[in-house]
């Protein structure tokens, strides 16, 4: 039996946070539905979750599920109904190993300690919690909706409910943080004990609102950034979290297995609006437009043929309002339109050579000469030779024994040295 | 076809500032004398290739041939030779002139004379023209005939009381034009019976034909099979045909004799072979004299164009030389370039003309090039007594082999209304130039005279010109000679290595703003790398500017999340995309920009 791992995506929040530029739209409270979406549309996609996930479930007889995670988005924000009926159908169709890792992603504040005593009764045995600061005016500023004390209060519940598997994550370089300020949150997080950090620095995506209203803020330079990131590591090390990814931290033995799953290119499918999946070195994404994703879930979940050499561009998931709207008519079920059938793309030799060197470097133990031989019958070196040894010299990769991995300064310009991977 | 009077053929140009309305007057003669039908219009026939229409100028010389019926009832021949209209191809114009035995002047009944107009007539009626106006746009609400007339009478001298009022555009009055070239443009002369003796004005190369050469005949008749030598070059060959210009077609006709307007074809390889002036005569029964006012045309500016691809290169030289077929004004030769690879160094009539070819490789061929500053050529006299012609700045000899240099200058005249020659005499400072004389045309505006250097003319002055007299100067100028001059070269250092594509030579009042702000821009264009990277601009070894590119210090990538790595893969792909396009100069990474941004330094 393979491995597979699971993921949800569970497209809505509270509101967008100004960072943000996920696939994820604000919930609506009144009438207006623009962009937004409703208790029913959130209803009618938990339907077409649950029927795409028993659609799948064929093709993955083989497979032993070892992790699930439910991402967003914020999935708190499902009824514990709708979340339940989820999983119950996971379960129902596919078989699970022993000891499963199944995350459940949340926001502060969009819990109750009822909710979290229900998940655990449904088998969730992680929870990531989205803290990125323990500063408020800081959490303001990116458009986060709550503020520390609400994080405190959530964290415990989780803690007093029976969670011995908790992630926070957060993030550096925000508009108008010290070092001092970021060392703060860095001091109150460790002494919570979770047994898992994730901590990113921001990056400002074009289209956000942060972006957008960049200059009305100073942002840390590029050196308070670096300063950070370094700070980050060493003081974590001295309260007992070893980095196991350039922003991942965690006690021994409390790695997450799921996202490891990504970086060392196990099989894994993604169920939900604009999921990617990757089984058998053949990787598609599930569309990333609401009508769109409802007419593939319901013309049976159809995968167009294979197609191999360099990837198409994805779908943009910036749809203009009028092609959501055909689309949303053509979904119609009297119109009975052209099936949607995500394209799968066969991913070509070279290019898993690739994604093998720049996701592997992504952790700190980074690839192995040995794996590397095994999955592709050629040494590294004579794929890679120039590659690495340019690397080295620029002391940019570090080789010891059978691993190659960043070296503190090939994390900081990690984009640089992953380019360098790819192929002509 | 039988033979024709000659007293019925009327051969004739139009000249005009450029935008004052030729080719539109050129197209309603056409549609008016009616060899064309309306299916066959395009918006401007005699501009066909298609970098002319979008720019609105006209670049090779094109002629027509149509019949036109006159009041008198009789039929007459006219042959409307186009001329191009930039002060780059005024050899080209002068040949095209020299063909003709009349011009129509147009002038524009709002803006009345231009620089240009007035280069343009002196040059028609140096090659004795009989030149009659036309003011043309008189239907624009801003026209003043009446002003415009006096301003052709006071400034050219030529009568234009009973000018022509016609708007091309709406077709006002074009049948008074027809008439005025039937009463006022002269028939040609010429005996057919005397020995061969025909002036090339154009050549183009077609794959079939090859080169098919348009000539005006001035005496003798040619035929099919007629021993033709070129009396500058010495090419000879066989006639295979011969015929005139119908509208956007060439039309084969039995013979072709003194008076008529034509080409013919003689399976001829190399447009090199039928230099533009050259004198077609009879091999076995030539002329006694060619025709006066030929010249080899040489090339006034030169740059290295590289292709951005080095795999690139026969691509380019198979494209020059297509280009060359046609436009023997086109120099090239290889170069190398320790920067840049291999590439050419090419020499143009002008700025212009080097636009418009690398536009047309750019396009037509699909090329991607990294072209230099365009420079002029020097003469550089060493002290052993040698001179050399300097096109390409590396090659410049070491300073203590160096006598001296020169430049070439040119005589500038620049017409101006009075409320705007305080900025262009200043601009005309900056650039070096020495002051000749002001004349006033009339009370409102004036001529400027001025030597300038051609090689701070090169580059922008025309876009300097129109800015700071919002768009009411106009420009025209001719060689005058070389001058010593107080030139250095310039030499551009990133991470301490020279970059031999950016040298280029200077004067040497003006080195270090130059070096400054080629530094200040290579600084924008160059990424950051692991390293710090100085950007020097030095003169003799000594460092005269300098900026720094500061290392890099972040570069990392976001959250890779829920396993979507297609996105963080495409990132990853651009910036590798991004460092193909980019040369290695040294240890560093220039990307292809960089040396095309040092070009618009003054545009900022």
């Amino acid at each position: 039996m393979r491995d597979l791992s699971i993921y949800i995506h569970i497209p809505f929040c509270v509101r967008k946070c100004l960072y943000c530029d996920f696939l994820s739209f604000p919930i609506s409270t009144g009438n207006e539905k623009t962009g937004k979406m409703s208790g029913e549309d959130i209803e009618s996609y938990v339907n077409l979750l649950v029927k795409e996930i028993e659609e799948q479930s064929i093709l993955y007889k083989n497979h032993r599920v070892i992790s699930i995670f439910l991402g967003g988005g914020t999935p708190s924000l499902l009824e514990t109904v709708q979340l339940r009926k989820i999983l119950e159908q996971i379960y129902t169709h596919y078989t699970l190993s022993e000891a499963t890792e199944i995350t459940m992603e949340m926001n502060p504040g969009t819990v109750t300690e009822e909710k979290l005593r229900e998940y655990i009764t449904y088998g969730i045995n992680r929870i990531s919690i989205g803290l990125q600061s323990a500063n408020n005016e800081e959490l303001m500023r990116i458009g986060r909706i709550h503020t520390y004390e609400t994080f405190l209060e959530t964290y415990r519940m989780a803690r007093r409910v029976g969670f011995t598997n908790i992630n926070i994550d957060l993030m550096s370089a925000l508009p108008e943080q010290s070092t001092a300020s970021y060392r703060d949150t860095l001091e109150r997080v460790a002494a919570l004990g979770p047994e898992h950090i994730s901590a990113y620095s921001l990056i400002l995506e074009e289209g956000t609102p942060l972006y957008e209203r960049q200059d009305s803020y100073s942002f840390p330079s590029e050196e308070e950034d670096r300063q950070m990131y370094l700070m980050t590591g060493q003081y974590l090390a001295e309260h007992g979290y070893h980095r196991y990814e350039i922003s991942n931290y965690a006690q021994e033995g409390y790695e997450c297995r799921h996202n490891k799953v990504y970086w060392q290119r196990g099989d894994y499918v993604g169920f939900g609006l604009g999921a990617a999946s990757m089984v058998e070195e053949t990787r598609w994404s599930n569309p990333p437009d609401r009508g769109q994703y409802a007419e593939y879930v319901r013309t049976g979940c159809v995968l167009s043929a294979g197609c191999s050499g360099r990837m198409k561009p994805p779908e943009s998931p910036e749809m203009d309002r009028s092609e959501q709207k055909r689309t949303a008519e053509l979904s119609e079920p009297e119109q009975a339109a052209q099936p949607v059938c995500p394209q799968r793309h066969q991913i070509t030799i070279h290019e898993q050579m690739e994604e093998f060197m720049f996701l592997g470097l992504r952790m700190m133990c980074g690839v192995d000469r040995n794996v590397f031989y095994q999955k592709f019958g050629q040494k590294i070196e004579e794929v890679y030779g120039d590659v690495l040894q340019k690397l080295c010299a620029q002391g940019l990769l570090l080789k010891e024994q059978d691993c190659i991995r960043l070296t503190e300064r090939g994390i900081d310009i990690s984009n640089y040295v992953m380019a360098e991977f790819l192929f002509d | 076809m039988a033979a024709i009077d000659q007293s019925k053929i009327r051969n004739f140009c139009i000249v005009a500032h450029i935008d004052h309305g030729k080719s539109t007057l050129a197209d309603r003669i056409i549609e008016k004398t009616g060899l064309l039908t309306s299916r066959e219009m395009q918006a401007q026939v005699l501009d066909n290739m298609e970098l002319e229409r979008e720019r609105g100028i006209t670049i090779k010389a094109q002629t027509v041939r149509t019949v036109y019926t006159a009041k008198d009832g009789n039929e007459y021949i006219f042959n409307l030779i186009d001329t191009p209209g930039h002060v780059d191809f005024n050899y080209e114009v002068s040949r095209s002139l020299a063909a003709c035995d009349g011009a129509i002047l147009v002038v524009d009944a709002a803006q009345g004379i231009e620089a240009q107009t007035l280069a343009n007539v002196y040059l028609a009626l140096d090659h004795d023209l009989d030149v009659f106006p036309v003011i043309n746009k008189i239907d624009l609400p801003s026209a003043e005939p009446e002003r415009v007339k006096n301003e052709i009478e006071d400034v050219i001298g030529i009568e234009a009381q009973d000018a022509p009022l016609i708007s091309a555009k709406n077709g006002i009055g074009i049948e008074e034009v027809l008439e005025a070239i039937v009463e006022k443009i002269p028939a040609p002369k010429g005996d057919p019976k005397n020995p061969l003796q025909a002036l090339i004005f154009d050549s183009v190369y077609d794959s079939y034909k090859g080169v098919i050469v348009f000539c005006r005949i001035m005496e003798g008749t040619v035929k099919k099979g007629t021993a033709i030598k070129m009396m500058a070059t010495g090419a000879t060959a066989d006639v295979v045909e011969v015929g005139y210009f119908g509208a956007g077609q060439f039309i084969p006709c039995e013979e072709l004799s003194a008076g008529m307007v034509g080409y013919l074809t003689a399976s001829i390889k190399n447009v090199k072979d039928t230099a533009v002036g050259d004198t077609v005569t009879d091999l076995n029964n030539p002329c006694a004299e060619p025709l006066p006012g030929y010249k080899k045309v040489n090339s006034m500016v030169y740059c290295g164009m590289y292709p951005a691809d080095g795999a690139k290169y026969p691509d380019l030289r198979d494209a020059l030389e297509k280009l060359q077929l046609n436009d023997a004004s086109l120099n090239y030769e290889p170069e190398t370039s320790i920067a840049l690879g291999f590439g050419f160094r090419c020499g143009f009539l002008g700025l212009l003309h080097l636009e418009i070819i690398q536009e047309r490789l750019e396009r037509e061929y699909n090329l991607d090039l990294v072209t230099t500053a365009p420079g002029v050529i020097y003469r550089v006299h060493k002290t052993n007594g040698d001179m050399i012609e300097l096109t390409n700045p590396s090659n410049l000899p070491d300073p203590s082999e160096i006598d001296y240099m020169e430049e070439p200058i040119v005589n500038a005249e620049i017409m101006v209304t009075t409320e705007f020659i305080g900025p262009i005499m200043q601009l005309c400072q900056e650039r070096r130039g020495k002051y000749l004389s002001t004349e006033y045309i009339e009370t409102t505006r004036v001529l400027l005279k001025y030597e300038l250097p051609l090689n701070e003319i090169i580059y922008d002055f025309f876009d300097a010109l129109k800015s700071r007299s919002r768009g009411y100067a106009s420009f025209d100028y001719e060689l005058k000679g070389y001058e010593p001059s107080k030139l250095v070269k310039l030499d551009i250092l990133i991470n301490r290595e020279e970059v031999d594509a950016l040298s280029f030579i200077v004067h040497a009042d003006g080195a270090y703003e130059r070096g400054r702000k080629m530094c200040e821009k290579l600084k924008e264009e160059i990424p950051r790398h692991l390293f710090e990277i100085p950007i020097q601009a030095a003169v003799g070894g000594k460092v005269i500017a300098r900026e720094t590119v500061k290392a890099l210090r972040k570069d990392v990538l976001a959250k890779c999340y829920g396993g979507d790595i297609t996105r963080k893969k495409k990132l990853l792909e651009k910036q590798k995309e991004g460092k193909k396009r980019m040369r290695q100069i040294g240890t560093v990474e220039v990307p292809q920009s960089a040396f095309m941004s040092v070009l618009k330094l003054d545009n900022d």
